[in-house]
């Protein structure tokens, strides 16, 4: 039981990766099965336009494991170098960094997400390019902070010493050891990521119809809900597992790695 | 204190005037031609140079820049596209209703997390601390696009106890305030929990038990008013998760709020207005969390004294 956070996770891999592979439609229209609830022959039911709701939760899944896996890997390197260098280097570049990061995180970071994306218009590309702009700025301080307390010690300034240049010292003598905090936020950062792309999605800014996301699917289902409540359960369930999932991994990755970090609790 | 209070005013200038200048190019920066999308494709090269010259569009983006901080200084924020009518009538308009849904969703915040995060620390370790834990953990799992429609089936179309949408005296707000507050009552909860737990194994904490005070003495009078501190500092900087997060609730319930406005605007392609919409969010966060950083100082003298 101790590693169902982990299953579920594989669960989400496996459908976003496996899904187009498998014999789905998530387009399929069956007019006979408008909003039908949960049956032996599909075992989520129909939605309002008599598509297989499971069908569409896989391909849901893809949605939101990809734009995940793209923020957060964009966020996380451009974030890293941008924190690391800033902190190495010092002086006016310092300077402008922190200025820059203190900017960003006076705007809420999903409601400038939302705007970006609105102004970008739909689709998954506008969806990552509109978190990852949001996104870097949490892993820039993260790195630029660790880097601050690890630059004066002595293998760093050994290297220094034997000439070894900026790239390589960043990469070769800083990165190392500041990885494990920052793979603890990137793996919160999931989190974060798969709530914010619902979100674009449910306010109609995500990707385009027809292709599925949860979000998208629990605003289409929020119109029939009395009717048939299984619209808005089915992809609600799926993204409140997947979130406690990379929650609770996170907290036992902190643990392993022992990560003192902001996060309290 | 003074000097303190000065310098934070100074910094908070600085930001404010950055994240302006931040929103301003990153919305002038991306792609799309609002002149086009206000006249249509098919219109006539002409008219939307003429429209074009008309809003302005057609200087060099920092001479519009500076053209939009003269304006912000005195007030005023431009014309909304849509409307046809000064952006910051608009904003007057929608602002009451989004600061009381923030400050009800607050206040259910801090009524569930702290009789939540004090049973926690109290027992550790027993039934209590993993149930109030486990409704943190799913508290901060649920988003609030899934809770609102599920708070409108049970509570408005099942039980009819509450308005399904809109903002009709105490009891539309209700939901909204729950659908809102319930994530922060969540991170709350943790961070008090664990503020308490470091706190309660102090050694005035043992004095007081030595004297004899009961449990519930020693936590109300001595361990909380020292746990709140962090907390509240905490509270400050969630305030941005929960306006961002109005976006979504009040487009759930039809909020007639600044976070609806911001998503109508977006859908109206109504630029000056998205853009006045992100900084007067981002300027209410950034007031509070230096009132937040004063106050604090106020209270807590260590840190006055070591920054300034």
């Amino acid at each position: 039981m101790r590693h169902w956070p982990l299953l579920i996770l594989l669960l989400w891999a496996l459908m976003a990766l496996v899904g187009p592979w498998l014999p789905l439609s998530p387009d399929g229209v069956h007019l006979d099965s408008i909003l039908q609830g949960p049956s032996p022959g599909a075992w989520l039911g129909y939605d309002d336009l008599g598509r297989p709701v499971w069908d569409r939760l896989v391909f849901g899944a893809r949605t939101s494991f990809l734009v995940a896996l793209w923020v957060v890997a964009l966020s996380l390197v451009v974030g890293t170098v941008i924190g690391a260098l800033s902190a190495y280097v010092g002086g006016w570049f310092d300077l402008l960094v922190v200025r820059l990061i203190d900017i960003f995180l006076a705007v809420p970071g999903i409601l400038l997400a939302i705007a970006l994306a609105g102004i970008l218009g739909p689709g998954i590309e506008n969806v990552v390019l509109a978190l990852s702009v949001v996104g870097w700025v949490g892993y820039a301080r993260l790195a630029r902070a660790q880097v601050l307390s690890l630059k004066h010690r002595d293998h760093v300034v050994a290297a220094q010493a034997l000439g070894a240049g900026t790239p390589r010292i960043v990469s070769r003598h800083l990165l190392p050891l500041i990885a494990a905090p920052l793979i603890v936020e990137a793996t919160f950062g999931v989190a974060g990521v798969v709530i914010a792309e619902a979100s674009l999605s449910f306010l109609g800014l995500g990707v385009q119809p027809p292709e599925a996301s949860w979000g998208s699917m629990i605003r289409d289902g929020t119109r029939y809900m009395l009717v048939a409540p299984h619209l808005v359960l089915a992809p609600g369930l799926a993204i409140a597992a997947v979130v406690l999932a990379v929650n609770l991994l996170g907290d036992r990755l902190r643990d392993r790695l022992d990560v003192r970090m902001r996060r309290h609790g | 204190m003074l000097s303190f209070f000065a310098s934070r005013l100074l910094a908070t200038g600085v930001v404010l005037f950055g994240v302006t200048v931040l929103v301003f190019a990153l919305i002038h920066l991306i792609p799309g031609d609002p002149v086009e999308i206000m006249l249509g494709e098919s219109a006539r090269a002409a008219d939307r140079e003429a429209l074009r010259a008309a809003l302005g569009l057609d200087r060099p983006l920092w001479v519009q820049l500076g053209d939009y901080l003269a304006g912000l200084a005195r007030g005023d924020l431009g014309q909304s596209l849509h409307y046809r009518q000064p952006i910051m009538e608009i904003l007057l308009e929608r602002l009451p209703a989004t600061v009381e849904l923030a400050a009800a969703a607050l206040l259910v915040a801090v009524v569930i997390a702290f009789p939540l995060g004090a049973l926690a620390a109290m027992y550790r370790d027993s039934i209590w601390d993993r149930l109030a834990m486990g409704f943190s953990l799913a508290g901060v799992s649920i988003p609030n696009f899934w809770m609102g429609p599920l708070l409108i089936l049970v509570f408005s179309l099942w039980l009819g106890w509450f308005p399904v949408s809109g903002r009709e005296g105490p009891a539309s707000l209700v939901l909204p305030a729950l659908t809102l507050g319930t994530a922060l009552a969540a991170i709350l909860a943790r961070m008090l929990r664990s503020a308490l737990l470091e706190v309660l194994s102090e050694d005035y904490i043992r004095t007081a038990r030595a004297k004899g005070l009961a449990d519930r003495e020693v936590l109300w009078r001595h361990a909380l008013r020292n746990a709140a501190l962090p907390v509240i500092t905490v509270l400050g900087l969630q305030l941005g998760t929960l306006l961002g997060g109005a976006v979504i609730t009040e487009t759930v319930f039809s909020w007639p709020g600044v976070g609806l406005l911001t998503l109508e605007a977006i859908q109206q392609r109504d630029y000056p207005l998205v853009q006045a919409c992100v900084l007067l969010i981002s300027f209410a966060y950034v007031a509070v969390n230096t009132a937040t950083d004063v106050v604090y100082a106020w209270v807590d003298p260590r840190i006055r004294l070591g920054e300034g």
